[in-house]
């Protein structure tokens, strides 16, 4: 779907072990499944039923959602790094799209 | 439906409709709305002029949302309202309509040459009439570059206003009631003060005597228009100033006015004025 | 005059603003059980270390932003249980992650207790509830 865009916000670089905040946050209407349109006919579910973020190829976060994630789902944590490198982000859509971002860090 | 039922129902709207004064009545005007720890707004001024004896301080929407809420609009990477301006940037470089143009191919960046319209609209023309942003939008579409008029509550329209209104963030609205400006500015006045519907409020009713008060669960601001477009969370998504309009009249039961129509124009520019002094909040996020 | 007319929809809309606690079904119990039960396996489960930060009351239960912490955990998962699908997400965090906390946007359906419940590193579990009021605004489109 061409509306659906992520966003990330990672600092430029860090230090090593040094913690810093990632944000992130895609354009998705996370259709619950639950609602009904004006003809009373379900709406089929469709939302960002996973979420991962990987450094240079390793775990940092893996997160399952579910429809009571909010629209644009909203996903801010914390992450460290030994190295320079990138960051890797994944968001699987119900519909079987995957959408992809990568943010390069500089060892500070 | 009968109408004896309508009756009932009626009643049952206007005791759900009272004011209440519970839990937290103020609103928090301690806060201060800084956005992305740089840009201080001013949410709150004395009232221009024309409102002397009317309010005592004229007050941001901001103030009346609750702590959540009003810092998700703190921060533009977290106000999801962010996501639709990025939608009109694109839409504002992209070419569309039989005469092979884009916004940008006139205007050039729209850094520079919207700086400050949100401010001054809705202004009047130099025929005559009082143009919203929409249709300064919409004329370009049409006469300039050959394309579909967008609609005035659909989803590109509201995306390019909120890329537009960004421009003049931070600067104080400043819209002109003298002049030709003036018999519109009568008209929205009166519009404002008329009591509306069923329920016989006007906007002022809700708006002006009972701000600060709760509404059923809904704490009543000034009704003030510097945060428009906005994103609301109600929708999870943007709504246009004449969509605000739309309900408010429709919740007094009454017939509403057409989004974009002459009388809403005229509202939107007695509104604005009331507001006079206070910081451009687009795009904010309200519940 | 097109807008005078009242549905019973509307008029029981109106009417539920004023309905501040529901109870939770049984329904939506089990529901929670069965989530809490697939999490954990059945081992047993501590109060305290998980932390978690929201409103007390929340405007808008379409966005209701909360913060779940549990220093030392391995995998947090959140639950509403108020909700007609309780599950809203669980999160493991991997070797680079710099805390077990994460922050995110949630839909709570109405006034409800929020459950975060974590499996630590030594394979235990600990939980967490929250309170979060939801008043229903909905006047001016
Ligand atoms: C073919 C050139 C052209 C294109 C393409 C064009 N415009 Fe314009 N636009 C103009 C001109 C000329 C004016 C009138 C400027 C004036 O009167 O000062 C104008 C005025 C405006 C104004 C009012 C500005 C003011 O200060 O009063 C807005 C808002 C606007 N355009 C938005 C847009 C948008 C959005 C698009 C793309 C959807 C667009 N325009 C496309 C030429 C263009
Ligand atoms: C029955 C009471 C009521 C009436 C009458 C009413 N409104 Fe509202 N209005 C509300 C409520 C409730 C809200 C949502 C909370 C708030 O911001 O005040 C609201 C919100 C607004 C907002 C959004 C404010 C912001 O900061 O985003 C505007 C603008 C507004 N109203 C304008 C008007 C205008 C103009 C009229 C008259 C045509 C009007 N209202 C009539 C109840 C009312």
């Amino acid at each position: 779907m061409a509306d659906v865009k992520p966003r990330v916000k990672i600092p430029s670089s860090a230090s090593a072990g040094e913690a810093f905040t990632v944000k992130t946050l895609i354009s998705h209407p996370m259709e619950s499944g639950l609602r009904k349109d004006a003809d009373g006919n379900a709406i089929p579910r469709r939302i960002i039923n996973r979420f991962t973020c990987e450094f240079n190829g390793a775990n940092v976060l893996d997160m399952e959602l579910h429809g009571a994630v909010s629209a644009n789902p909203y996903i801010e944590f914390e992450a460290q790094i030994d190295a320079a490198g990138e960051f890797t982000f994944t968001w699987y859509d119900d519909d079987g799209s995957v959408y992809t971002t990568t943010n390069a860090i500089d060892l500070a | 439906m009968t109408f004896r039922a309508k009756k009932v129902a009626v009643l049952a709207v206007a005791t759900s409709f009272a004011f209440g004064n519970t839990a937290v009545a103020e609103p928090d005007l301690d806060a201060v709305l800084v956005i992305n720890d740089e840009l201080e707004m001013v949410t709150m001024v004395d009232p221009p002029a024309h409102l002397e004896g009317a309010l005592d301080k004229v007050i941001s929407g901001w103030h009346f949302r609750d702590a959540a809420t009003r810092k998700l609009e703190t921060d533009d990477f977290e106000n999801p309202a962010f996501i639709h301006v990025e939608q009109g940037l694109t839409a504002w470089e992209t070419v569309e309509g039989s005469e092979g143009e884009s916004c940008a191919s006139c205007h050039g960046s729209i850094e520079e040459s919207m700086k400050g319209l949100r401010a001054v609209l809705p202004k009047v023309t130099a025929d005559g009439e009082l143009w919203s942003m929409e249709n300064y939008i919409n004329d370009c579409r049409e006469n300039r570059m050959g394309a579909e008029p967008w609609g005035w509550n659909t989803g590109p329209m509201r995306d390019m206003t909120a890329a537009i209104a960004l421009q003049s963030r931070g600067m104080p609205v400043n819209v002109a009631i003298d002049g030709p400006a003036q018999p519109y500015w009568e008209q929205g006045k009166e519009l404002y003060y008329k009591r509306h519907g069923l329920l016989d409020l006007s906007c002022a009713s809700c708006h002006e005597e009972n701000n600060g008060n709760y509404i059923r669960a809904d704490h009543l601001s000034q009704g003030q228009i510097n945060g428009f477009p906005v994103y609301r969370l109600k929708q999870s998504n943007m709504i246009s100033l004449h969509n605000r309009f739309f309900g408010c009249v429709r919740d007094t039961r009454a017939e509403s006015y057409e989004r974009g129509g002459p009388e809403f124009r005229a509202l939107e520019l007695y509104v604005a004025s009331r507001g006079n002094g206070l910081s451009v909040e687009a795009p904010s996020v309200r519940n | 005059m097109q807008d005078m007319t009242y549905t019973r929809r509307e008029t029981l809309v109106i009417g539920a603003g004023g309905i501040a606690l529901l109870a939770v079904t049984p329904a939506m119990a089990s529901a929670v059980e069965e989530a809490v039960a697939a999490f954990t396996g059945g081992a047993a489960v501590t109060d305290g270390g998980v932390e978690i930060t929201a409103p007390e009351i929340a405007e808008n239960g379409n966005v209701v932003p909360i913060e779940v912490s549990a220093p030392g955990a391995e995998e947090i998962m959140v639950l509403a249980t108020g909700n007609p699908s309780p599950p809203v997400c669980s999160v493991s965090f991997g070797p680079g992650s710099a805390s077990q906390r994460l922050s995110t946007r949630i839909r709570l359906a109405r006034t409800q207790d929020v459950l975060a419940m974590a499996r630590m590193s030594d394979g235990s579990f600990v939980q967490a509830t929250r309170a979060v009021k939801v008043t229903i605004g909905g006047c001016g489109g």
